[in-house]
């Protein structure tokens, strides 16, 4: 049944939603910044992967070995050098400079790749699958990119509530001030959260560009899918981000069975009713 | 010898003048009280030590050195730890996650989670709670105890009886010998002024951001308290 | 105790010496530019025009982030829909197209109702993502009527042009002062509306809703309102684009790039929460723009990059830089008690 195939795909793509989303997540709950250009940043991670791969002849996959160190550093630098001094109360100064780092973002990658499609290759494992039933296949990207998504979100987790610094991630989250009282030295903090939030979305990056193609303008639909999934999930819980990116991702399944120009506003409708009858999210955890 | 000193220490809240000028000594292992009304600048005196309140450097000076501009995390990580008014503890962290917070900071010392549990046993029944689940006296206990988990010289508790019963208080206070015996010095800020004037070595009297009284309890008279404390 | 104190005589005065020559100064703007047609060239009424309304859609942004504290990032769902509803109203009802222009704001008024009651169930950077996303989906949607162009768009047919003016000169003078009327009645609305008890209660809200509430301001009403009025104008506006541009599309209606990115760097470069603010960014953006128009990609970079730097540096903005220095306010919304 086309039906179904297409639902348990949309479910296992919607790891992929996760994976955008687990980032923002993470940054969000931590020091309650939104960036706006975490999809260009995850544009920008697919470019990198571009070059790795271009240059050093790896393999897709294998090229996040490079990939995800640098974007892990720059996640750093980007928050120790620019978006920590936008933080402080008003909610105007991190909103209008992170647009306006998507915009720089979108540009530079304009003038420095042309705006043509740009996409990776994995030969065989982009369409391969394996048939459980008479009826249902599954194609192994789903199922290895929901892995992936689940994988990053225990380890997210495992950090969160099992290690001295995720105890100062949640401390932080709750009372910043306090949090400095007992040796949490805030910079350095908020500048890991930002660079783990990187290294997440540089894996995401890699099954984006060997998913489809991508362009200097791509940036902007991941943001969104990723704020829709942490929005349909609640606030506060990663596995609660899982499930957004899962319910993502079958309204969007659905929306392309009933016909294919309606795939992306299928799940900008499952948004708006999610958001219309329980705005808190599905699995919210976030007192706030 | 003077293990905290500060010298004319003012600080602001924004435009708003909170302290005029204080100055406030404590030496090793005394214990010292700040009395006063609500309003009068205790909390505020602890928060510019602990760093919470930025002050010109040389007002507040730690073993002689000056500190005044130093953030907080550097502050504990001298050796002065705070337990702030009102406890605030982390919601999301259980009672044990709390007190591990106090290892942030890395300093060394007879402190850990066995000694603070032996000195507060319902925490240990307790420690895998959610910290605000406890009741106020036990939350009490473990703020305490987390500012004992970062090893301090100095322990500046700010107003530990507030919203309690006594007989909580009474529990609350017991603790404090255990952590004097250490050698740990002390500063109890409190509006309860017998409380104050039973634990203390010295007391201060705050009113409106200034000192209006020094000295050992037993050399005050109820008079010259009231008037310190009250300005009429 | 002696007798009641006496109160001091007292008068609430509005204008300052800076605001009455800037009130001179007005008059003298809008009297050379109503004149324009008369001694200017075809490509100078062009240009008046879209300043009008760039300067119009910025007034209107910096109402809602700067003053109502609402930061939309998806103001150009009311350009799109202003333009559809043009495109909706004299093709398929056959309305005469000035009258459509008021009417498509009311439409995109309308519309904006029902978007409030969901987007304002976010908060901050949430609450702009939630306006992006629900411009997406107006695109969306748009690009789904096939009588109305589809995902390709569609021409305005000729028939309507002419009714707007028999002649192409006729059209262009006809849409300028269009335009200038509705760049000049958003800067008044915004001007009196800042003026009003409103305009107070929306200060307030500003500084401290908490505080604001405790005297009796509504501020979610406040922000309804505010939200409201501003889809009006923008849904005028972006009619006003279309039947000017004279060809619609999805992706050119509900564009964040030409409707908000330029309109919020406008605002923050020139200064958010300040009427004078967006005249100055306005003249910044345009500036830059003339000299940087051959180097694309540059140009955005550049200016994504001042924005950054003002944000971080100048949040008030450059006018924020001169109000600071000189004290002065063009527009005199504030009141100060003079005592006699």
């Amino acid at each position: 049944m086309d039906w179904i195939n297409a639902i348990v795909q949309g479910a296992l793509i919607g790891g992929l939603y996760a994976l955008f989303a687990a980032g923002l997540s993470l940054m969000f709950g931590v020091m309650r910044l939104v960036n706006i250009a975490h999809g260009d940043l995850i544009v920008l991670a697919a470019y990198l992967a571009l070059v790795v791969v271009d240059s050093l002849g790896l393999s897709p996959f294998v090229s996040l070995v490079v990939v995800v160190p640098a974007m892990f550093a720059l996640g750093y630098v980007l928050q120790r050098g620019l978006l920590n001094f936008t933080l402080g109360g008003d909610i105007l100064p991190p909103l209008l400079v992170t647009f306006g780092l998507s915009i720089i973002i979108q540009n530079a990658l304009l003038e420095g790749f042309s705006a043509d499609d740009q996409k990776l290759q994995a030969p065989g494992f982009e369409t391969a699958s394996i048939r459980i039933t008479d009826q249902l296949a599954i194609g192994w990207f789903p199922a290895a990119v929901f892995l992936a998504a689940v994988v990053v979100i225990a380890l997210l987790e495992l950090l969160l509530y099992r290690t001295a610094l995720g105890r100062a991630f949640r401390a932080t989250s709750d009372d910043p001030d306090i949090a400095r009282l007992y040796g949490v030295r805030n910079r350095h903090v908020f500048a890991l959260a930002t660079a783990i939030s990187l290294a997440v979305i540089s894996i995401a990056a890699i099954f984006l560009a060997v998913r489809t193609t991508f362009d200097p303008a791509s940036g902007p639909a991941r943001l969104i899918y990723a704020f829709e999934a942490v929005i349909i999930g609640g606030l506060g819980s990663l596995w609660g981000t899982l499930a957004g990116g899962v319910v993502l991702g079958i309204a969007q399944a659905i929306g392309a069975q009933l016909n294919p120009g309606w795939e992306t506003l299928a799940g900008h409708v499952a948004f708006l009713i999610v958001l219309i009858v329980r705005p808190r999210g599905l699995f919210p955890k976030l007192a706030d | 010898m003077t293990l905290l000193a500060t010298q004319g220490l003012t600080a602001f809240y924004g435009d708003f003048q909170a302290l005029f000028g204080v100055d406030f000594a404590v030496g090793q292992g005394e214990t010292v009280a700040v009395i006063g009304a609500n309003g009068a600048g205790k909390s505020t005196l602890l928060r510019t030590i602990s760093g919470l309140l930025p002050a010109p450097s040389e007002h507040v000076r730690y073993r002689g050195r000056a500190i005044g501009a130093l953030p907080p995390a550097d502050i504990v990580t001298l050796g002065i730890a705070l337990v702030p008014e009102g406890r605030r503890l982390f919601p999301s962290l259980s009672v044990e996650e709390n007190l591990l917070m106090g290892q942030q900071c890395g300093r060394k010392g007879p402190w850990h989670l066995d000694r603070v549990y032996r000195l507060f046993p319902m925490l240990r029944d307790r420690r895998r709670a959610a910290a605000t689940s406890l009741s106020g006296g036990q939350q009490q206990m473990a703020a305490i105890g987390r500012a004992l988990m970062t090893n301090p010289e100095l322990l500046l508790c700010d107003e530990i009886s507030l919203g309690l019963a006594p007989v909580i208080i009474r529990d609350v206070y017991a603790a404090l010998p255990g952590i004097r015996g250490e050698g740990t010095t002390l500063v109890v800020v409190e509006q309860d002024i017998n409380r104050a004037l039973g634990v203390a070595d010295r007391v201060y009297c705050l009113q409106e951001g200034r000192v209006t009284l020094e000295g050992r309890p037993a050399d005050l008279t109820r008079e010259q308290i009231k008037l310190a404390y009250f300005g009429i | 105790m002696a007798g009641a104190p006496q109160i001091p005589a007292y008068r609430i005065e509005r204008s300052t010496r800076a605001s009455r020559l800037a009130l001179v100064g007005f008059a003298i703007a809008v009297a050379l530019l109503s004149s324009l047609p008369f001694w200017g060239g075809e490509d100078d009424l062009g240009s008046i025009v879209e300043i009008c309304y760039v300067l119009a859609l910025a007034q209107c942004w910096n109402l809602l982030a700067g003053y109502a504290g609402l930061v939309s990032v998806g103001q150009q769902a009311f350009v799109g829909i202003g333009g559809y509803a043009l495109f909706a109203f004299t093709i398929l009802v056959g309305l005469p197209p000035i009258p459509a222009v008021v009417l498509s704001g009311v439409v995109a008024a309308i519309l904006a109702f029902p978007t409030a009651l969901v987007v304002f169930r976010l908060r901050g950077a949430y609450f702009a993502i939630g306006t992006w996303v629900v411009a997406e989906v107006f695109r969306g949607v748009m690009g789904q009527i096939p009588a109305l162009g589809a995902g390709t768009g569609m021409s305005l047919p000729v028939a309507i042009s002419r009714a707007v003016a028999e002649s192409r000169v006729g059209r262009e003078i006809v849409l300028y002062y269009t335009g200038l009327a509705i760049a000049i009645g958003t800067i008044l609305m915004v001007f009196f509306w800042l003026r009003s008890r409103q305009g107070l209660a929306l200060t307030a809200i500003r500084d401290s809703e908490t505080a604001a509430g405790s005297v009796g301001v509504n501020g979610d009403r406040t922000k309804l309102a505010v939200y409201l009025i501003v889809a009006l104008a923008t849904g005028m506006i972006g009619a006003l684009i279309y039947l000017e541009k004279l060809r619609i599309s999805p992706d050119a209606a509900f564009d964040i790039i030409d409707w908000t990115a330029d309109i919020i760097f406008i605002v923050v470069i020139g200064g958010i929460g300040s009427i004078e603010g967006p005249f100055l960014g306005a003249l910044v953006f345009f500036g830059l723009r003339s000299l940087l128009a051959d180097y694309g990609a540059w140009y955005m970079i550049l200016l994504g990059a001042v924005a950054v730097i003002v944000m971080l540096r100048a949040p008030r903005g450059l006018w924020g830089l001169v109000s600071d220095r000189f004290e002065i306010q063009f527009f005199p919304v504030r009141r100060r008690v003079r005592l006699q």
